[in-house]
């Protein structure tokens, strides 16, 4: 049994290898689904923006399917739909995608998120869920988060664009530091 | 149809903390909340899926993919491995990413404001995709050491990032690859933040002189192990 290679920062200089396509806009015009905007910023523990960071998001597509040989329904997939976005943080991020649909099983959709920056000697985990979902007080994983802290974990819709438009922040740190996973 | 098995997530044994106050910039992006374990679902058990339609014919060599007017300064080297799990199975299929300096120790980065030549014909960016074995091969410049400011005279040992996709999302792992018998590492608050001893040397690479090429270029041996399986299997509890 061989033990994990240990993680180490991303550092600041990660832009050129690992930002080099257009990798927060994770639609093509054939992709199905609602398509949705996420806007946010991350922070540290002074409020400060970490300018420095990077963000990568991992989702079902519009149906609740992965495009992954371990989803049972990956022959029903969207074949026009990775799920996978990234996304540096100098202003803040944005991504283009789709709102997922629930995954078998699952109770209200949500979308698994990694963030890597200088400064941190690991990525943390967290996730984004919406805020316009009914049923989200029922899902296992809020249910495990103390409820004073759920609410770090809910993307909140804003007025106005083109297209429904979510905010999520990252506090890394301080009163409101989001909700992070093991 | 096979139900995604569960793996071991990550060992708190081998990874840094979040905290480590001589690396300073940890202290404001430290979380200080406990972290929630998360149950593996198949959210956790999947992960994008690359293919050579996203490489570029020299994306594994980097002494070519940045050349403009000739071949970058340097010493060449060769750093080839395997990415395995923590069972010794190979992971085909897992792209590597890395980015490192330049032999002076400068990044092509419009933040790196390091006093060292930037190489016109050098990039320090490159891409490979693990084979049916789990290996990889690159050839890329020794990187040069380069000063940071976080003590006084800091500096950071020769390293080579590296970013790695494996199977599925609980694979994610970025790391540095360091070179063997290096004064820096001691000295160095990053690589130190590694609780284990034997964590640490697993990310300093081996001299390899069978992957020596003669007249040509030294070979370096770097493996990286990533989360594997857990003995109990997947329980589904139904669709
Ligand atoms: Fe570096």
């Amino acid at each position: 049994m061989a033990s994990q290679s240990s993680s180490q920062t991303i550092g600041p200089f990660f832009h050129g290898a690992l930002i080099r396509g257009k990798e927060h806009i994770l639609i093509s015009d054939q992709s199905e689904g609602e398509r949705i905007l996420i806007q946010g910023q991350l922070f540290d523990g002074d409020g400060h923006p970490v300018p420095d960071g990077m963000i990568e998001i991992w989702q079902a597509d519009g149906r609740g399917f992965f495009n992954h040989p371990a989803d049972p329904h990956r022959s029903q997939a969207d074949p026009h739909f990775r799920g996978f976005g990234r996304a540096e943080t100098t202003d803040g991020f944005t991504f283009y995608t789709i709102r997922p649909g629930i995954i078998p099983g699952h109770v209200v959709p949500f979308i698994n998120v990694r963030i890597f920056a200088r400064g941190m000697l690991i990525h943390a985990v967290t996730r984004i869920y919406f805020d316009d979902e009914k049923e989200n007080e029922n899902d296992p994983v809020l249910r495990l988060v103390p409820p004073h802290r759920r609410h770090t974990l809910l993307a909140v819709g804003e007025d106005g664009g083109r297209w429904p438009t979510f905010r999520f922040n990252i506090y890394l740190q301080g009163p409101r530091e989001t909700v992070f996973f093991l | 149809m096979k139900n995604p098995q569960l793996v071991n997530g990550l060992d708190w044994q081998v990874h840094p903390p979040f905290l480590h106050p001589p690396y300073t910039s940890t202290v404001k992006r430290a979380p200080q909340e406990p972290l929630i374990a998360l149950p593996q679902s198949l959210a956790e058990l999947t992960g994008p899926v690359f293919g050579e339609g996203d490489l570029e014919p020299l994306d594994n060599d980097l002494t070519r993919n940045g050349v403009v007017n000739g071949e970058p300064i340097g010493e060449r080297i060769i750093v080839t491995g395997r990415v395995i799990d923590e069972s010794g199975r190979p992971v085909p299929g897992a792209l590597l990413e890395v980015w490192q300096a330049n032999a002076c120790g400068r990044y092509r980065h419009h933040k790196d404001q390091h006093d060292a030549p930037l190489d016109p014909n050098f990039t320090g960016t490159g891409r490979i995709i693990t084979d049916q074995h789990g290996f990889y091969r690159l050839t890329t410049i020794r990187p040069g050491a380069y000063p940071w400011r976080n003590h006084e005279n800091a500096w950071r040992p020769p390293h080579i990032h590296f970013s790695l996709f494996g199977r599925h999302f609980l694979q994610r792992l970025v790391t540095q690859m360091y070179f063997p018998g290096d004064p820096l590492l001691p000295l160095d608050p990053i690589f130190n933040g590694i609780p284990d001893e034997n964590g640490r040397a697993r990310l300093i690479s081996h001299y390899a002189h069978d992957v020596t090429e003669p007249e040509w270029a030294l070979g370096y041996r770097f493996d990286i192990v990533v989360c594997g399986p857990r003995e109990t299997p997947f329980e589904n509890k139904g669709e």
